[in-house]
């Protein structure tokens, strides 16, 4: 990392818990590719010759992708919340930093998946006025994302202005 | 249920249901006849009578004008005090109601037969991100050109103003930023518009032909044509085509520039609207409210930068960017770009002409890396072909030979990169094709964004993209330094990411 870099990582980290989440949802993803390639195997007459490549490249790929992505991403995804910003880090080899005034904050929300569900895992969506799409905090606790809303919430409403 | 509290006096009383205007029911079906003409033709004139293409014909007529009487009977507008309420749609009815007090800008557009029949089509825009597309605009498609007017300015002035404004003459023709100077047309040919129109005109028909199985060898002169190719060697086929496309595409860009362009008018209104009405067939009028403008994007495509001229775009919330609705100023002298950036800005010195600070060097090479890997893989590909299934060898070493091309139009991005910050705007450019100098208001950042890929992180460098409501949502500063991109950030927002600095 170069030396010049003086931005510091936000505080907080996410859930452990969020590894298993990333870590299912790609070997959900790459057990799906591996069925495919099962199914044409299994029911095509003629399976084509690459197909036994393909698979195998898929699974190294898979298992690699489960095995490092979880952890990297527990490291890289932080955020922390100030009295007048939201800062957030997310992403594994490309790295995203967002930054956003409360006083331009929208609306705050949290969304849970089926998987975010069993795990007690939550994400916060932070939505400015902008077409950019909002600032996600992914796989955050349940009820440290209640709290997380609730705090925004408040400091938002308490900011004038039309966020624009 | 109690007594409500009296409610407060309209300024302007709640008028019923309206509906567009009646002659709508032939301008629409004319507006799209006069699109499906070729089509037409090509059914009843080309080729064979017979009967299933005038059946096939006549059907098609009958069904756009049986279409445009249900969609005028099923459109209905009001304008009330404080919303604007439109309900549409033949199949899929559609309520859509915009806060007046959100209108931003308001676009009024005549297509020909609307002109015939003295009408013209009003968009409204409001500041809001659309969910869906067109969630945040309302169109009322039309009513006639004075009530447009009105509407355009009722929309435009805010309640507390009105008393004001409706003081001054109703035909306010407001302050000229710009007017079209005949010698612009010169920058026509420079524009791709030309040849893209020869492309799409080419494809049309050759699609058409295909389509409705034309014999081309059935006309003369293309026969002719044909015959004279086939039996010319190369060296003269080749010259003498090019010749004859860029002159048909000149020819077809200054038609282009005539038929957007004509009549280019820029202006600043009373009532604190930016103006700009073009258009020889189809006329446009777009207003916008200045207040709502967060900065202007000069564009210079290759061709365009080589002949000195430029184009300018408005950035501001509440223009859907489709269909050029912001653009400012039509391919004209940078000089003169310049210089109406700052007018419509209201400020002294173009931000689009300051100095811009270069980025580092290892920007450089990314930008090279990243114009040449993409040619290099062509020729792998091309190579792999010849070997693998016979294509014929000169297609890589062609790619070969545009590797030097790909080196200068590297060097060039990297010549186009650049920032800076004046008083109250963020400038950013890149690009070398299509080349962009976006100034961005400061205060209309709302926040920030900044990726680093795995090669960005060890060149020390990193994209920053300052976040916005207005335009396209973000605006990148491609591959700043580590240093001056923080630097930049805490400057241009103060007392935001210094607290995260170490």
């Amino acid at each position: 990392m170069s030396a010049e870099w003086r931005l510091r990582a936000p505080a907080n980290l996410v859930s452990r818990r969020a590894i298993v989440q990333w870590a299912l949802r790609a070997g959900l993803f790459w057990v799906f590719v591996l069925a495919v390639h099962g199914g044409i195997a299994l029911f095509s007459d003629e399976p084509p010759g690459w197909l036994r490549y393909t698979a195998i490249g898929a699974a190294v790929v898979g298992v690699v992708h489960v095995a490092v992505m979880p952890q990297w991403r527990y490291r890289v995804h932080r955020w922390e919340t100030t009295a007048d910003a939201v800062f957030t880090r997310s992403g594994w080899v490309t790295q995203e930093w967002r930054l956003a005034p409360i006083s331009r904050i929208q609306t705050v929300d949290t969304g849970r998946g089926p998987l975010q569900q069993l795990l007690k895992l939550s994400t916060v969506t932070i939505t400015t006025a902008s077409a950019q799409g909002p600032l996600k905090i992914d796989g955050l606790d349940a009820t440290v994302a209640a709290k997380v809303v609730d705090e925004l919430s408040a400091t938002t409403q308490a900011t004038p202005g039309d966020a624009t | 249920m109690t007594a409500l509290p009296a409610a407060p006096e309209f300024v302007e009383a709640a008028p019923e249901w309206g509906r567009l205007n009646p002659r709508m029911i032939v301008v629409r079906p004319l507006n799209e006849l006069i699109g499906l003409l070729p089509v037409l033709v090509g059914l009843i004139f080309l080729g064979n009578v017979e009967t299933w293409r005038i059946v096939t014909s006549v059907g098609l007529v009958a069904l756009i004008v049986t279409f445009g009487l249900l969609s005028w009977l099923t459109t209905k507008y009001r304008i009330t005090d404080t919303h604007v309420e439109l309900h549409k749609g033949v199949v899929f009815r559609q309520r859509r109601s915009i806060p007046r007090d959100r209108v931003r800008t308001v676009d009024l557009t005549a297509k020909l037969g609307h002109r015939l029949f003295g009408l013209a089509a009003v968009r409204v825009g409001t500041g809001q991100q659309e969910r869906s597309p067109g969630e945040g605009t309302v169109v009322l498609d039309a009513v006639t050109a004075a009530e447009a007017d009105r509407l355009r300015q009722a929309f435009l002035h805010r309640p507390t103003t009105q008393v004001a404004v409706e003081a001054e003459a109703t035909e306010d023709e407001g302050v000229p930023i710009a007017g079209l100077d005949t010698r612009w047309y010169r920058y026509a040919p420079l524009t791709l518009s030309g040849f893209l129109t020869i492309g799409i005109t080419f494809g049309f028909i050759a699609n058409f032909a295909n389509e409705w199985d034309f014999r081309f060898s059935e006309v003369g002169a293309i026969r002719e044509g044909f015959g004279w190719i086939s039996q010319t060697d190369w060296g003269t086929v080749v010259p003498v085509t090019a010749g004859a496309v860029a002159v048909l595409s000149v020819f077809a860009s200054l038609a282009n520039y005539l038929l957007q362009n004509h009549n280019f008018r820029l202006t600043r209104q009373a009532d604190g609207t930016v103006r700009v009405r073009r258009g020889l067939l189809t006329t446009r009028s777009v207003s916008i409210e200045e207040k709502r403008l967060r900065g202007a994007a000069l564009h210079e495509p290759l061709l365009l930068r080589a002949g000195g001229g430029a184009r300018l775009t408005a950035i501001t919330t509440g223009l859907n960017r489709a269909g050029g609705s912001s653009l400012l100023l039509p391919p004209a002298p940078r000089a003169e770009a310049d210089r109406v950036c700052a007018d419509v800005l209201a400020i002294d010195q173009p931000p689009t002409s300051t100095p811009l600070t270069t980025h580092p060097p290892r920007a450089r090479a990314r930008r090279i890396v990243r114009a040449v890997v993409p040619n290099l893989l062509l020729v792998v590909v091309l190579a792999v072909l010849d070997t693998a299934a016979g294509w014929p060898m000169w297609t890589w070493l062609a790619a070969i030979a545009l590797l030097p091309l790909s080196v200068l139009l590297g060097l060039s991005r990297y010549a186009s990169l650049g920032h800076a910050l004046t008083d109250r705007y963020l400038v950013s450019r890149s690009g070398s094709l299509d080349r962009r100098t976006v100034a961005l208001q400061r205060t209309g950042v709302l926040g920030w964004k900044l990726t680093r890929t795995v090669f960005q992180r060890r060149a020390g460098v990193f994209t920053l993209t300052a976040v916005t409501a207005a335009g396209s949502g973000g605006y990148h500063v491609i591959d700043i330094g580590d240093q001056q991109g923080l630097d930049l950030v805490d400057e241009a927002v103060p007392d935001l990411i210094g607290q995260f600095l170490r």
